[in-house]
């Protein structure tokens, strides 16, 4: 096994422990093929948006009602790429936005990102989400595919501490480290996913080299 | 929230907290998962030289808090955010509610923060008539029930899925399942519209990085980025203590913070913001942010040179976690805003002598929070230290220094034991334990049997029973703590036929007294010091190779405590040193110096439990030897669950609160029962009273002994010199 071998499984089995899909990718096509069909399969059910089947407040309630198609975000990728995802997008009937995530809040189906940076030791992810529609696409997303190039990996936090400073150093910035799902023990100490953010994290391992 | 007067009321608010069975259950299991999770967390990894490096980095941040601020305060600003500092909790709410007038706002949201239950800042708000909404599920729940948190990670602990289903049917009118996935969801839905309508979103920061002027903040449910992502206006309230000089400092912190606090190796989210973000609510496109920093006392606290270490804290709650009467009772009676051991201090600096002068009674010195806290904060010196604080600012009661007063003069102090022996003898019907106490003494001590003072103390045998020595190879010197001396002087007297025959020449300075930690534990520091002056004095450190005791609570005061009370006297200083070097506790005399082993002993096989008495195993490391001896003895080891948890005793403790210490013990010896032992070892006098007299009043057959009389029992015969 090569360095980049280990530090991959590593990662990879950091990542599983806490809840995270982890699948490997050899080009971004072959991601936003996953994305879309991970959206395309997402069962009637699930369509509602989670809580929607409970019974609720009026005010929670009329959120539910705004939601109509499968929507995936995914406000950080360039013309081409945007693009290319967006043609795939309309093929299954799927609708692809970028911006204007406020105008979502109910949800969305899908956030896609590329990120920054993985930290292996704790199968976190680092993402510059100084753009808020980034931002948003990784909070009110339901499911969080988060693309990780493999060059981009580290073993731990302190191997990245000079990229972390520059990014603590842009006026403004917003940085984010995601390790897993969106996560609660708040009632008996009993583990929920998905209490404000995804419900679920999936991580593509990006060869791009 | 801590509203007894006295601590007669307090006692009645435990009394009530014990019988709420529930509560029970959910301490006791989060208990137990808790200690598994964290070691798991933090397998393969030098914890101790973690939490070492970050209590030095911590230090060294409090030693310069205002020059940190004034380099954070640049940066920020210098990014754009605007930076405000308050003296004191009510200034901190003024400031914010003064942003959110000027800004125009009407609906808040918030990310949870202990900062911000310290300054008690919705109650201000909502005052000023703001709609303010605690997003965090625990904090969104006990909000929702006008109580405070009872952890500092998990403020909901103290409730039941059912009172959670209860409380969203009653917010939302419709009846919800008592299922706990899907009331996360209800609250996941009945707080967006809340994140979505607010014009300001307020959280806390576990960072506040100097270098670069950003804040971190450390969550799991992605409340905190919603707070700090929708709104326009964010303000983040934090403590001046959450100051640090570089992100290095605060990825340290993280190492170690998430596993300490809830066994994760690291949170679901760390969000790091510098300056104000993009923002497409605002009608500048930008956010408007600001920083309170919160004083509060913490600027004092750095400069004092006792308590600065409580700015170290990391709020990971650990102490908690780990602490036996936290897991009785709950925070409600164990914290007023802050929980814990370390809220114990706080609740005395943050809101008041009198807030905190029942709570800092309340403290059985086990040393189980010191062991996990993230910072090496010394949390049951300081909790000590902050009740003799409290006795020195009010006076103590007439008791307490009466006691104090008798234990200063080893004289007075011995008469006083002696009379009580005359005393008892109408209440022991000639047995080993009290029996017919009068009600005034007795009272609420049912839960164990005590035991009578001894015909003779042990001193008043020691010209006799000396064993004579000719080429000693090591000089010892015994010190035999009040327990020994006069309640159970034949387990010193075991202990000294152990090392008969072995080349020790034994001595018994007559001029010891009391080890002076009960003086200490009833916060009478002056007293501690008195007595601990006088043993330095009895026993002349240089004259011998060891200063050995067979009570581990006696061995650790000695050695741990006795140069902090009497190392800046420079007269002493030296002397305490080498006293202090040479204290050594009976198991790892018998293993490491004697080095006895299993041809010494010809044991019986005996199923044979083993209770760590928490002054042995904590308060000096002391883990290995005890249980190596049962071994070579030939005692059929049982090992019971929680060994090294609290027997319930700690001294005038399980006399203050009886209640507690009784249901402390109770869980001890289910243990001990369950592990299916005849005898129970352990190496402290104290903890023998403690579990005895509870196994008598069970009328349950296992025998205690002393670790010395276990291995005495059952010694090879040795060959006369």
């Amino acid at each position: 096994m090569t360095n980049m071998d280990e530090l991959v499984t590593y990662f990879t089995q950091k990542a599983q422990a806490v809840s995270a899909v982890v699948a490997e990718v050899n080009e971004l096509r072959q991601a936003f093929e996953y994305t879309v069909d991970l959206c395309d399969r997402k069962e009637a059910c699930q369509l509602l948006l989670a809580g929607c089947e409970a019974p609720l407040s009026p005010a929670a309630g009329e959120l539910c009602q705004r939601r109509q198609d499968k929507i995936i975000a995914a406000p950080g990728l360039d013309a081409a790429n945007y693009q290319e995802l967006d043609t795939l997008c309309r093929n299954k009937g799927l609708t692809l936005i970028r911006d204007d995530l406020r105008g979502y809040l109910a949800g969305i189906d899908i956030g896609l990102t590329v990120i920054d940076y993985g930290i292996a030791e704790t199968g976190t992810l680092v993402l510059n989400s100084n753009n808020e529609e980034v931002r948003l696409a990784t909070m009110i997303s339901e499911i969080h595919v988060a693309v990780l190039p493999k060059s981009r990996l580290r073993q731990s936090s302190t191997d990245l501490e000079k990229e972390l400073e520059a990014m603590m150093r842009m006026r403004p910035g917003y940085t984010a480290f995601i390790t897993g799902a969106s996560r609660t023990a708040d009632i008996e100490r009993v583990l929920a996913l998905g209490v404000h953010g995804p419900l679920e994290l999936h991580i593509l391992l990006w060869e791009d080299r | 929230m801590q509203t007894a007067s006295d601590v007669k009321e307090y006692r009645e608010e435990l009394r009530q907290a014990l019988d709420n069975e529930f509560l029970r259950q959910a301490m006791d299991s989060f208990a137990v998962a808790y200690r598994a999770g964290r070691a798991k967390a933090f397998a393969g990894m030098d914890v101790d030289g973690l939490i070492r490096e970050i209590a030095q980095a911590k230090d060294d941040s409090i030693s310069r808090l205002d020059e940190l601020y004034d380099e954070f305060k640049r940066n920020a600003e210098a990014a754009g955010t605007k930076v405000h500092l308050a003296e004191t909790a009510e200034e901190a709410n003024q400031i914010i509610a003064g942003i959110a007038a000027a800004a125009g706002v009407k609906q808040i949201v918030k990310s949870k923060s202990m900062t911000s239950e310290e300054t008690q800042l919705n109650r201000h708000l909502e005052a000023g008539g703001y709609e303010v909404t605690e997003t965090d599920l625990g904090e969104f729940i006990i909000q929702l029930r006008h109580e405070g948190p009872t952890h500092m990670v998990l403020p909901a602990i103290h409730l039941s899925r059912y009172q959670v289903a209860d409380l969203f049917s009653e917010v939302t009118r419709q009846k919800q399942d008592v299922d706990i996935e899907r009331l996360v969801k209800v609250a996941r839905r009945e707080l967006r519209p809340k994140f979505a309508a607010a014009d300001m979103g307020i959280s806390g920061a576990n960072f506040a990085i100097a270098r670069t002027g950003t804040i971190a903040l450390v969550t799991n449910e992605g409340n905190g980025r919603l707070v700090t992502t929708l709104p326009r206006v964010h303000v983040a309230l934090v403590g001046l203590d959450k100051l640090t000089p570089t992100l290095s400092d605060a990825l340290r912190i993280i190492k170690a913070l998430p596993r300490n606090a809830t066994g994760q190796a690291i949170t679901s989210y760390v969000t790091w913001i510098t300056g104000p973000n993009e923002c497409v609510a605002s009608p500048t496109g930008k956010k408007e942010m600001h920083i309170v920093f919160l004083d509060n006392g913490r600027r004092d606290l750095a400069h004092d040179p006792k308590f600065a270490q409580v700015l170290r804290c990391v709020r990971c709650g650990a102490c908690a976690n780990v602490c036996p009467i936290y897991r009785m009772v709950g925070g409600h009676q164990y914290g007023h805003i802050y929980i814990g051991a370390i809220g114990l201090i706080l609740t005395y600096f943050f809101h008041g002598r009198d807030k905190a002068k029942n709570l800092v009674q309340n403290c059985i010195s086990c040393g189980a929070c010191k062991a996990v806290c993230s910072a090496g904060i010394d949390l049951p010196e300081l909790i000590k230290a902050v009740h003799a604080r409290i006795q020195d600012e009010t006076g103590s009661s007439l008791s307490n220094t009466l006691l104090a007063q008798a234990l200063k003069s080893r004289r007075l102090f011995h008469v006083l034991l002696r009379s009580a022996k005359l005393l008892q003898r109408p209440f022991t019907g000639g047995g080993p334990y009290l029996r017919h106490l009068p009600h005034m003494f007795a009272k609420d001590q049912s839960f164990r049997a005590l035991p009578a003072l001894a015909d003779k103390p042990f001193r008043d045998t020691w010209e006799e029973a000396r064993p004579r020595v000719l080429n000693p190879k090591w000089r010892v010197a015994l010190f035999s703590g009040c327990l020994h001396d006069f309640v159970f002087p034949e387990q010193l007297n075991a202990a000294v036929k152990v090392m008969a025959g072995r080349d020790v020449a034994l001595d018994f300075p007559l001029d010891q007294s009391c080890c002076g930690l009960p003086a200490l534990m009833m916060g009478q520091a002056a007293v501690a010091g008195d007595v601990a002056r006088q043993n330095v004095m009895a026993i002349d450190p240089s004259k011998f190779d060891y200063i050995l005791t067979t009570c581990a609570s006696c061995a650790s005061h000695l050695k741990k405590a006795y140069p902090t009370l009497l190392g800046h006297d420079p007269q002493l200083a030296a002397r305490v040193a080498e006293f202090s070097t040479k204290v050594i506790d009976f198991s790892s005399f018998v293993q490491d110096v004697l080095k006895l082993e299993q041809a010494d002993f010809i044991g019986d096989g005996k199923k044979t439990a083993y209770h760590a008495p928490c002054h042995l195993c904590r308060g000096l490391g002391v883990v290995a030897a005890p249980r190596e001896l049962i071994g070579k003895a030939g005692l059929d080891y049982r090992q019971s669950e929680e060994e090294d948890v609290c027997c319930g005793f700690g001294g005038t403790y399980s006399t203050k609160f009886p209640e507690l210490s009784a249901q402390i013990l109770k869980k001890k010896l289910d243990h001990v029962v369950q592990s299916g032992a005849e005898l129970l070892v352990t190496d402290c006098p104290g903890c023998i009273l403690q579990l005895r007299g509870g196994l008598e009043r069970r009328g349950d057959a296992i025998q205690v002994r002393h670790i010395a009389e276990a291995l005495a029992d059952v010694l090879t015969e040795i060959p006369a010199k």
